[in-house]
């Protein structure tokens, strides 16, 4: 049987991180399974988890009166959900719904965070992990608020 | 008939049948006698069409058949508009077909990763038949498609089509979801991450929104993609079509006969000109 390091290390977010930091921070992980229509994370809740997903659909969420729930952006196999964690006031900005049956891994983010303190090198390892996507993030939103195909090619 | 300067007078072609697509899209197929005055195309070159008495519009093959050709027009302005109002039975003037379109030849057992967006799927349309038609031909075959919403998605009987027969890996995905969309949901480019091919062994191909093209551009050059081997076409007001006019002049290149498809390498520093 699979480790919970040997697991986290095929995940592409975390491909290349060292069998010592996959070690120590799969003692802050655990498998979850969301069922479809739950919601993983609510917007202004704190955020205590930080989510590697492994399968299945979920989309990113805001609710608005009178428009009800609008999907930003959905996410599906091999992306991570959340970058809250990271940042005070560490509160979800968004809701997350399961489209689908959800397998993820979810990270305790105080956990992480004190791991991160603690060894800045593995920090410095999961945010270089993190802000290229996060910048990918901020670019496509940028895009879609763009409303590109609205206009002639 | 052969040569640019051949091809300025247009040629009456019936309608065979038009069909709506999207609300302001439609796809018309025009007859073309084998061995007549036009074609064949190959994926990736245009056509002029002309309304009668309206102007003209260069659109893409958006298939690659052999007797016939295939247009997908949106309808942005007069020309358009009335392609658009053309029914079976009708005839309109066509010159082309025009200009160097997408490298097949390259792509020859090598990875395609196809990026559309909107309506730029029409152009890269031929590509996927031209490759589920010789599928051994080519490596794996990746198709991101961004829609502006669900309704506004091309061919979308097709999508399912291909969706469903495994030939290749389809993702589609739409700015702006609605109540019964259970799709993806953002932008086409978010899509592009987890793909996973051989970059040395990859060709990349994509049409739609300069800005888009861009986007794409630097995302799969940053995956190791080498410039020249991402395939971007570009649309600029075309007139004459054969170079002669300069309508679409493009820094040193006309859009009309040096492409529309050309290597990223190519044009990326003129399209940071703002002034062209």
């Amino acid at each position: 049987m699979k480790s919970m390091a040997d697991l986290i290390r095929e995940h592409p977010f975390l491909a290349g991180l060292s069998d010592e930091y996959c070690e120590l921070v799969a003692g802050c992980a655990k498998n979850v399974v969301f069922e479809p229509g739950s919601y993983i994370i609510r917007e202004g809740q704190p955020a205590g988890q930080f989510h590697l997903l492994r399968e299945g659909q979920v989309s990113l969420e805001v609710y608005a009166p009178r428009r009800g729930s609008i999907v930003l952006q959905t996410l599906g196999a091999n992306d991570i959900l959340g970058a809250s964690w990271i940042v005070p006031p560490y509160r979800w900005t968004s809701d997350a719904r399961a489209v689908e049956r959800v397998r993820a891994f979810a990270f305790d983010a105080t956990c992480l965070r004190g791991k991160c303190e603690d060894d800045p090198a593995l920090g410095y390892a999961l945010m270089k992990r993190f802000v290229p996507i996060i910048l990918q993030r901020v670019t496509a939103a940028r895009m879609q608020s763009l409303d590109l195909y609205g206009a002639s090619v | 008939m052969s040569g640019a300067s051949t091809k300025l007078a247009p040629v009456p072609l019936r309608v065979l049948s038009s069909t709506r697509e999207t609300a302001d899209s439609m796809t018309l197929v025009l007859e073309r006698p084998p061995g007549g005055p036009v074609g064949p195309g190959a994926p990736g070159q245009f056509n002029m069409l002309y309304p009668f008495g309206i102007g003209e519009a260069a659109i893409s093959l958006s298939s690659d058949t052999a007797d016939s050709f295939v247009h997908t027009i949106r309808g942005v302005g007069a020309v358009s508009d009335a392609l658009g109002r053309l029914r079976p039975g009708d005839t309109l003037g066509v010159r082309g077909p025009f200009g160097i379109g997408w490298p097949m030849e390259r792509a020859r057992g090598r990875t395609l990763v196809l990026v559309a967006g909107g309506i730029g799927l029409a152009p890269l349309r031929p590509v996927i038949h031209a490759v589920l038609r010789d599928r051994s031909a080519y490596g794996k075959l990746f198709v991101f498609y961004g829609a502006r919403s669900p309704r506004e998605r091309l061919y979308v009987g097709e999508l399912e089509r291909w969706q469903a027969g495994g030939a290749m890996d389809l993702s589609v995905t739409v700015d702006f979801g609605d109540a019964n969309w259970a799709g993806r949901v953002g932008f086409v480019t978010a899509l592009l991450g987890h793909a996973q091919f051989d970059p040395a062994e990859t060709v990349v191909m994509t049409c739609g929104p300069e800005v888009m093209m861009r986007a794409v551009a630097n995302q799969m050059i940053g995956r190791g993609v080498a410039p020249g081997d991402v395939y971007v076409s570009l649309e600029r007001n075309m007139k004459c079509a054969a170079g002669l006019c300069g309508h679409c002049q493009f820094g040193s290149i006309f859009i009309c006969k040096d492409g529309p498809v050309f290597t990223y390498d190519r044009v990326e520093h003129l399209l940071r000109v703002r002034e062209i």
